[in-house]
Parts: structure tokens; C-alpha cells; sequence
């Protein structure tokens, strides 16, 4: 494989439809996937903008990188070692980091340490190097039927779950006080968040990689709330965005010999560009008509 | 006619610390009560009190005849206006929906809409109800916490400093509409606020928590140099000047003072 590579020019290797048809049906389970994932990233994105989490999505996805390190070169479930490596992340940062200060300076220590292990792991593993550097930068052709099942279920409690604390959610995420005030139960909230969080960082890790699943879980939500206030349309967009940039970059890397992740997080990245183009045109020309008052939103 | 909100010999301690002690006041519907008092007197512990976040040391606490508990659908709360990042995806018109429905579980399938649209349109916010919270104004923002608050039909309305941060035109905005809804709704007012000018015009009674006790009453007969005084324990001075009130302490400080409005 690397023979071949070094005698086709480069942009070829990024870029090559030659052998398409044949190609399509090794990746039907990394399509099924990636579209479980972008729908868990797009909607998890939201409330991670909200709650200003997204150093934590880092954190977790150092440590859940570790956890299926850890799984790899112990030879059990890969799934079920990020997912472990995840959910320790998610716990430790909710119990410990209330505050968004303390949570910055815990993951900040968390962070290298699960990368350390999860090296450590990958340099004792004496398996293929491909499996290695996938679990960094994202791998293709990996997902089996197994991982697809677990990653189903994984998203049937990931989003079932935010449908159901959807609303107590955005109150205690915007207005945390007045939320409090009318008996939300902000705490357990914020601990249950980070619980679903561990679990979509977990999914998107197999898929992304570690290093990446910034481009899945930030990035369309982020590029949504540029254009757009409501709650019904963010979160709609950010799933449609992150759709775009999983089955787009999929699709783009099938015939490629480089990995994914380079594609979903240059394309992701490219709609959150236009997205804040046009939000700074929306800004300009305010959000909407204001007919005695436009000049008052801006003095704030 | 019973209190919407009764305290009775209510006492409040953190470990050995007295924060206040055998207060009593009785709120009826539509009244105006300000609270007053230097800071770490145990304000804000009173409105958490009656939100039932804070259990009392001892005497007793009543809204609307019973006990308070968390999540009570009579007591509103607007708190002080906070900094929101413009790029906050939320409308004016989703901070009033949070207040409707924002404490409900599962998936909502109901429209709200009208509902909504009438808050707004009470605090006249109508014009920039498609406005992100983030880029109106602190006044703006606090008509839109008022509608909020007001969404759940309240017996009482909490009102936690809502005045920091706005200059004093917005503070006179904000406290005539409180003024006006209460007269509109028959909600009683708790108003806690350390600048006791904009709401003196409206205010029935004050509650004043001193260093050295408390004391409940008209403004007329609360805030006044020998009552102060004694709840300071020091001498203190009240000084009405333009129809201005100023609170002057021994050691030269003065309190409840504004900047001038331009």
C-alpha cells in the first residue's frame, strides 16, 4: 500500500474516485455510523455551546482515547474501552468541576495524562500501526456490525436521553439561577450532560479519532448559531451540518489513502466559514427588524 | 384577607452565625415590600428562603398559606441582569418560554405561542421578542426577566437586585413596570435592592436588615436617622434632600447614593 502510494502523485492519494464501485459497499457500516455520530455531535453540540464546554469534550476525548488504547492491547472491545476511558472523564470532571474554573484547570491535568496512557498502550500493542493511528486521526474501513450495534445503542440513549431533559436542560444551561429558582435540579443536570457527553465522544472517537472530535461535536453547532437564535433551528442545522461533514468526508476519503478525519474536519470547517460570513452580514443588518430600537441592541 | 407571604418569627443562622432573627412580616396580594440592608445582611438568604432553597433555623415561612418548596409555580423570581454572550442561541421570546414550560420534562408538543406573545406584549417587549437575549440591553433584558418570571402566575414576585448595572433611567423604567404589574396582577412584590431611591415611590413597606436587628414598617417610619441608627448600632444619618433619600454613616460613608442622571 505504501509502495503504491509513493508512485501516484499526491493529490491522487487525496483524492481518487478511480475504483469507486467497488469500494462503496466496504464502507456501508463507517456511513451507518458516521450518521449516528453526526446526528449524537450535532445535537450534544448544542449544549455544549451553550454550557461552554468544549475544552471538556477535549478532555474527555483524550481520556476515552486512553480507554481504547487500554482495550486494544488488552484484546478486549475497543467500543467498550472508550466508553470506559469516556465515562471515568465525564464523572470526574462533573464531580469535581462545577465551577468553570476548577473544570478548566481538571481537564487541563486530565488531559495529558490519558494521552500519556493511551501511548503507552499503543507502544506496548504489537498489533498493525493502522489500528494505532486510528484511534488518533479516525479510521474508514474498522467499524464491523458489532461496533455499528453498540453505536446504535449508544445513540438511541444518547438522544433519547437529551429529548427527555431537552428543556430542564437549556434552563439550567442559560439561566442557571432562575432555573434553580423554579426547582430545576441544576446540578444533577449538568452531571447527567456530561454523562451523555462522555458517551458521544466515545462514538466519535472510533469514527474521527481522538485529536478530531472537536470537528463533529463543536464545529456545526458552533457554525448554527451563527445564523440562526432559534431553538427549534440550531439544533436542526448543527445536525444537518455535521451530516454533510461525516457522509461528505466519508464519502470523499473512500477512494483516498489517507485518513478520514482530514476531510470531515475540512469540510465541517468550510460551513462554519460561510455560516459566520453570513451571520456577520445578518449582525450588520440586525436580526431582525427593529423599528424604533435597532441602535439600542448594539449600545447593549 | 390572608398573607400571600408570611413570615413569623423566622430565623435564619449559618453554624453559629445569626443572620437575622424573629422576623415577621405579612405580605398581602398586590403589596410592595422592599428589602433593605448592608451587604451579608441576609437578603438574598431571604428570598432563597422563601424559594424553599434554605430551610429557616427556626420560626416559620408561608406562601400562600403553605410551606415553601422548590420548583412552586407562586413565586416568580427575576434576578440581576447578567452579561450574556451575544452568540447565545436564545431569543427574548425563549427566556419567557423557559419560564413557562422550561421546568417540564420529555419532549413538549404543546404551542405556547400565544401565551408567550401575551408576556411580551405585557412588559412591552413585543418589538424585540426575536432578539438574542445577548444583544439587548440590561433594561431590555429585565423587561424580558419580569415576563419570565410572570409566566407562571405568581403570588409573589421575587426581585433579586434587578436594578445593578442599569443607569438610572433604565432603574426607573424597570421598577414603575414592576409598579404597574403589580397593580395589574395583584402579585405581591419582595424587592431587594441596596439603592433604595427608585423604589421608594411605590414602596408599602420596608424591611430593613441591620447589622444589629431588623426592623419592619411604612418607609416613613423605618428610614429614619434614630431607627437606623439602632439597627446599625452606630450612628447613622438620613438625609432627604430633592426628594432624595441618602443614608450617611459615622465613619463618613454614605450609602444608597446614585450617580446623578445626566
Amino acid at each position: 500500500m505504501l509502495a503504491l502510494a509513493t508512485d501516484v502523485p499526491w493529490w491522487q492519494r487525496i483524492v481518487d474516485f478511480s475504483s469507486y464501485g467497488e469500494l462503496l459497499p466496504l464502507v456501508r457500516n463507517s456511513l451507518i455510523a458516521g450518521v449516528l455520530l453526526a446526528l449524537v455531535g450535532g445535537l450534544v453540540g448544542v449544549f455544549v455551546m451553550q454550557r461552554d464546554l468544549a475544552f471538556a469534550v477535549h478532555g474527555v476525548s483524550e481520556l476515552s482515547f486512553a480507554g481504547a488504547s487500554a482495550a486494544l492491547l488488552l484484546s478486549i472491545d475497543v467500543t467498550l474501552g472508550a466508553i470506559i476511558g469516556s465515562l471515568v472523564a465525564a464523572m470526574a470532571i462533573g464531580f469535581l468541576g462545577s465551577r468553570a474554573r476548577d473544570r478548566n484547570s481538571i481537564i487541563g491535568v486530565l488531559m495529558p495524562f490519558g494521552l500519556g496512557l493511551g501511548v503507552l498502550a499503543l507502544a506496548l500493542y504489537p498489533g498493525r500501526a493502522a489500528n494505532k493511528f486510528g484511534l488518533l486521526t479516525g479510521q474508514i474501513v474498522a467499524v464491523d456490525d458489532a461496533r455499528v450495534g453498540a453505536m446504535a445503542a449508544i445513540t438511541v440513549v444518547v438522544v433519547g436521553g437529551l429529548l427527555f431533559v431537552w428543556r430542564p436542560l437549556t434552563f439550567a444551561s442559560v439561566d442557571p439561577e432562575v432555573a434553580a429558582a423554579r426547582g430545576v435540579p441544576t446540578r444533577a443536570l449538568s452531571f447527567a450532560f456530561m454523562l451523555l457527553l462522555g458517551l458521544a465522544v466515545a462514538m466519535a472517537v472510533q469514527v474521527v479519532g481522538a485529536l478530531l472530535v472537536l470537528s463533529l461535536l463543536i464545529t456545526p453547532a458552533a457554525a448554527a448559531t451563527r445564523i440562526s437564535a432559534s431553538p427549534v433551528w440550531v439544533p436542526v442545522l448543527a445536525v444537518i451540518f455535521a451530516e454533510v461533514s461525516a457522509i461528505g468526508g466519508i464519502l470523499l476519503a473512500l477512494g483516498a489513502s489517507v485518513p478520514i478525519s482530514p476531510y470531515i474536519t475540512t469540510i465541517s470547517f468550510v460551513i462554519y466559514l460561510v455560516c459566520r460570513w453570513l451571520g456577520r452580514r445578518r449582525r450588520q443588518h440586525g436580526w431582525v427588524r427593529r423599528p424604533s430600537a435597532v441602535a439600542g441592541a448594539v449600545v447593549g | 384577607m390572608s398573607p400571600v407571604l408570611e413570615l413569623a418569627g423566622a430565623s435564619l443562622a449559618f453554624g453559629e452565625r445569626v443572620v437575622w432573627s424573629g422576623v415577621d412580616l405579612a405580605v398581602q396580594a398586590g403589596e410592595f415590600v422592599t428589602v433593605l440592608g448592608p451587604n451579608g445582611s441576609g437578603k438574598t438568604s431571604l428570598l432563597r428562603a422563601v424559594l424553599g432553597q434554605l430551610h429557616l433555623t427556626s420560626g416559620r415561612i408561608a406562601v400562600m398559606g403553605r410551606p415553601p418548596h422548590r420548583g412552586s409555580r407562586s413565586v416568580g423570581y427575576v434576578p440581576q441582569q447578567r452579561i450574556v454572550d451575544p452568540a447565545t442561541p436564545v431569543r427574548a421570546r425563549d427566556i419567557v418560554r423557559l419560564g413557562v414550560d422550561g421546568d417540564r420534562w420529555g419532549p413538549g408538543h404543546h404551542d405556547r405561542r400565544a401565551r408567550v406573545d401575551e408576556l411580551l406584549a405585557a412588559v412591552g417587549a413585543t418589538e424585540y421578542a426575536d432578539v438574542p437575549v445577548g444583544m439587548l440591553s440590561g433594561g431590555e433584558q429585565q423587561r424580558v426577566r419580569i415576563a419570565q418570571a410572570l409566566a407562571s402566575d405568581p403570588a409573589v414576585l421575587l426581585c433579586d437586585e434587578p436594578l445593578l448595572s442599569l443607569d438610572i433611567r433604565r432603574q426607573q423604567e424597570v421598577t414603575a413596570l414592576i409598579d404597574t404589574t403589580r397593580h395589574a396582577t395583584g402579585t405581591a412584590v419582595l424587592f431587594v435592592t441596596h439603592e433604595v431611591n427608585p423604589v421608594l415611590p411605590y414602596t408599602d413597606c420596608v424591611l430593613y436588615l441591620g447589622p444589629a436587628g431588623h426592623a419592619v414598617g411604612a418607609p416613613d417610619v423605618v428610614l429614619t436617622s434614630e431607627r437606623l441608627s439602632k439597627l446599625y448600632g452606630t450612628a447613622v444619618e438620613v438625609v432627604r434632600t430633592q426628594g432624595r433619600l441618602l443614608i450617611v454613616g459615622d465613619d463618613g460613608h454614605v450609602h444608597h447614593v446614585e450617580e446623578e442622571d445626566e
